[in-house]
């Protein structure tokens, strides 16, 4: 029992930090109908200035609780500034000139910009993993009991806490966002009729570029919390959180935002009890299978609209 | 008679419309969108953006020392990297996107002209370079005697790539659909070779054809769920496919050898003749002096030949039904099955035969290295191959011939200019590069040719005469 309460937590923590990132997914698909292959990349790279900022600021777990909170709000804005350039810059340079292309053309785009900003990183950053000591430690302790294997203790991390209450706070206003701004509305009406909302005066391109904008800035997000919950990166790990996000995003139902969170979460979760109950190094098979049974069962997902096809 | 009107006729209305009119304010024309000026604010704001982006990346290097992380800056490479964006953009602006007369449009309008003497190029070009890699060997041989071994190896490696290219063509230039996942099959077909040659001692000649039908039956295994799939959702769930094949065989230990691979793949004999020193090897039963360089030979023509029948099943079959199905397919997915056409056949055989060339290229590649491990077959290798056949243009076969050379063999060639490394520095090693120049190669001969280098398509069925055709007539690779 504690221990399923203990991968619970886990697998909710996980989950939000895949949540974030598959509204960028979703929102873009439900938008313009791609893939952005490179959303996972993006993550990346916000990690990566996230954690230049960290070392930059010099924070430490050392430093005093005020200091601590006060330096990852800063370092929290910045990055999600400095990662919506990314984004826009992204969507400028290779799927803005692709719009009315072949429907393949912004995808293949899209895969030599994830192999762009994974290399650039490499080149500039090095190959190397990149370890960062834990900044925010201790928690609370939930239960205690004992097990065949001993005594067993449920924790929740001030990290943990951290992640779900941003993440929560986040999903609050950008749904609030998204219902109740003219940018929100400008984007939901780009979402049903690109066509119609330019004729009624919406500036599409702009819509489409602050969606990758916010896209990325959530990402940046996240990519702080895998930083400072993992404590490694690389330039690599936008392309498994990527896949994974993508699959929550899909398992949620592609273009809804709180499917995305939903499915992120599950898949949070089944990723932290498959590798609790049953084996680690297969749970990357767990993902993609996953992705490979939702697409093929369930293509518009737990909370989607399905999709009708028109000759 | 056209009625006129007059000072009677004209309403009251209209003439207060001209007084009104006259009394307004001069009209300021609009700032000229090609002045310098803008040119300038222009590339200043593309500089300040590059700024922005390379700020973390460029200016600053987190590394790993003892006691942590520390930060290194590098302004010099940050300021540099943000004056080229400028320089860039600015001479972008000044020939190309502000100005009445782009150069681009002229060096277009010169290259249209002569589109007739054009074909008569490629026509002569694909014979040549098929002339060419038929003494590819004899000719680096008799005149690079030094560096020979270097560059037949080269030639094998872009070769793979040309057969790998033309066996993804199937399944995405011809039948529409994008897959991912190529890479599983190459795996599928190396492994099979390896574990073959390890439990059962079958040469390579035996294998290949084992090996070739294994892949194919894998490609029916993971086409037959995907069928319903189009776009990119079938591309999505492909590169699931090829990354669980790639996580299962890195995790199986006893099978497989997990991620120590597996080693000692015997190498190809002709008819039965090693090619090795002594009694007994090619060259002491034809005779001649024995040199390393034979077996490099040997596997070139290997390749070559197995490339070239990859290329020639796919002509035919473009001219037989099978084919002609496919290539509807990819126009029309709805259409197809109101005609009758059995799209689940229809696309498992692409899948199939297009996973049969990738698991004969497996078993060579195997053969060629005598070591495989699963680090061989990443998701980056299936892009590397969807590249070059993208960037050649989805359909055409000898646009897979020129992206692989100019791609895999300009890479190579970056390695061994010896002025980049008095330019940038004795450390500087191009094929750190690689990958950068390929994703930045996708992406802007993406946006520059959509439909890739090569956008004429040749029509499958003709009336009468045969007419080159601009490849945005074809529906490339909707994968509907």
């Amino acid at each position: 029992m504690e221990y399923f309460v203990q991968q619970l937590i886990n697998g909710l923590t996980l989950g939000s930090i895949y949540g974030l990132i598959a509204i960028g997914y979703t929102m873009v698909y439900g938008i313009i109908g791609m893939i952005n292959f490179a959303h996972g990349d993006i993550f990346m790279v916000g990690s990566f200035i996230a954690l230049a900022l960290i070392v930059a600021i010099g924070l430490t777990a050392a430093s005093s609780t005020g200091f601590i909170i006060l330096a990852l709000l800063i370092v929290l804005i910045i990055s999600m500034v400095f990662t919506a350039a990314w984004g826009w810059t992204v969507e400028r340079l290779a799927y803005r000139p692709l719009r009315g292309s072949f429907r393949l053309a912004p995808l293949i785009t899209a895969i030599g910009m994830s192999i762009v900003l994974q290399n650039f990183v490499q080149v500039t950053q090095g190959a190397r993993v990149k370890p960062l000591q834990p900044i925010i430690s201790g928690g609370v302790t939930l239960m205690e009991g004992v097990t065949e294997n001993g005594p067993i203790v449920v924790q929740l991390s001030y990290m943990q806490m951290l992640i779900i209450a941003l993440t929560t706070a986040l999903m609050i206003g950008f749904t609030l966002l998204i219902n109740k701004t003219s940018l929100g509305r400008a984007q939901r009406s780009c979402e049903q009729d690109q066509k119609m909302a330019a004729l009624l005066g919406v500036n599409v391109d702009r819509t489409i570029s602050l969606t990758f904008v916010m896209g990325a800035a959530l990402a940046a997000v996240a990519g702080l919390m895998f930083l400072l919950l993992y404590g490694v990166i690389d330039f690599y790990i936008g392309f498994l959180a990527g896949v994974k996000a993508f699959t929550a995003a899909v398992l949620g139902g592609i273009g809804s935002l709180p499917g995305a969170m939903l499915g992120g979460l599950l898949i949070g979760l089944i990723e932290v009890f498959w590798s609790g109950y049953f084996t680690v190094e297969y749970k990357d098979v767990a993902a993609f299978s996953i992705l490979a049974i939702v697409l093929i069962f369930l293509p518009s997902g737990l909370l989607g609209k399905p999709e009708v096809e028109k000759v | 008679m056209v009625h006129q009107p007059t000072e009677t006729t004209t309403p009251e209305g209209a003439q207060r419309l001209d007084e009104e009119r006259a009394a307004a304010p001069e009209i300021v024309p609009a700032k000229d969108p090609n002045s310098m000026a803008e040119s300038l604010k222009d590339a200043f704001m593309a500089a300040l953006l590059a700024g922005v982006l390379g700020f973390f990346f460029l200016g600053l290097r987190t590394d790993i020392a003892p006691g942590g992380l520390v930060m290194t800056t590098r302004w010099g490479l940050f300021i540099t990297a943000v004056l080229i964006v400028f320089a860039g953009r600015l001479a972008l602006n000044i020939f190309v996107f502000k100005t009445h007369k782009p150069v681009t449009r002229t060096v277009a309008a010169a290259a249209s002209d002569n589109t007739r003497s054009l074909e008569r190029v490629a026509w002569w070009l694909k014979r040549i370079l098929f002339a060419f890699a038929l003494v590819l060997p004899f000719f680096f041989t008799y005149f690079f005697p030094q560096r020979d071994r270097q560059f037949i190896d080269l030639a094998i490696l872009i070769m793979t790539y040309i057969m790998l290219g033309w066996g993804l063509n199937i399944v995405v230039g011809l039948a529409g659909l994008l897959d991912l996942g190529y890479v599983a099959f190459y795996a599928v077909g190396a492994y099979s070779f390896a574990l073959l040659a390890e439990h059962f001692g079958l040469g390579f000649w035996m294998a290949l054809p084992l090996a070739g039908i294994l892949a194919a039956f894998w490609g029916m295994i993971l086409g037959f769920p995907v069928l319903r799939l189009r776009g990119d959702y079938l591309a999505i769930v492909t590169l699931a496919f090829g990354e669980i094949i790639r996580v299962v065989l890195l995790n199986w230990y006893q099978f497989t050898g997990g991620p120590d691979g597996i080693s000692g793949i015997p190498k190809p004999t002709l008819f039965g003749l090693e090619f090795k020193r002594g009694a007994g090897g090619f060259a002491d039963f034809f005779g001649i002096a024995y040199d390393p360089i034979q077996r490099f030979i040997y596997l070139y023509y290997i390749i070559f030949i197995l490339a070239i029948i990859t290329n020639l099943v796919t002509m035919r079959m473009r001219k037989m039904p099978i084919g002609r199905a496919w290539e509807a397919l990819r126009e029309d997915e709805i259409a197809c099955r109101s005609l009758g056409i059995n799209t689940t056949n229809t696309k498992l055989t692409a899948f199939a035969l297009g996973a049969m060339f990738g698991g004969f290229a497996g078993s060579f590649f195997a053969t060629r290295q005598g070591f495989i491990s699963p680090e061989s077959f990443t998701f980056l290798e299936s892009a590397i191959i969807l590249a070059i056949v993208v960037l050649g243009g989805l359909g055409s076969q000898i646009g897979v011939v020129i992206a692989s050379v100019a791609m895999i063999g300009g890479i190579e060639l970056l390695r061994n200019l010896g002025f980049l490394q008095h330019v940038f520095g004795a450390g500087f090693d191009p094929t750190q590069y690689r990958m950068l120049i390929f994703g930045l190669a996708m992406v802007g001969i993406m946006v520059w040719k959509p439909r890739g280098l090569v956008s004429t398509r040749d029509p499958s069925a003709v009336l009468k005469e045969k007419k080159k055709i601009g490849a945005d007539m074809v529906a490339q690779g909707e994968g509907h």
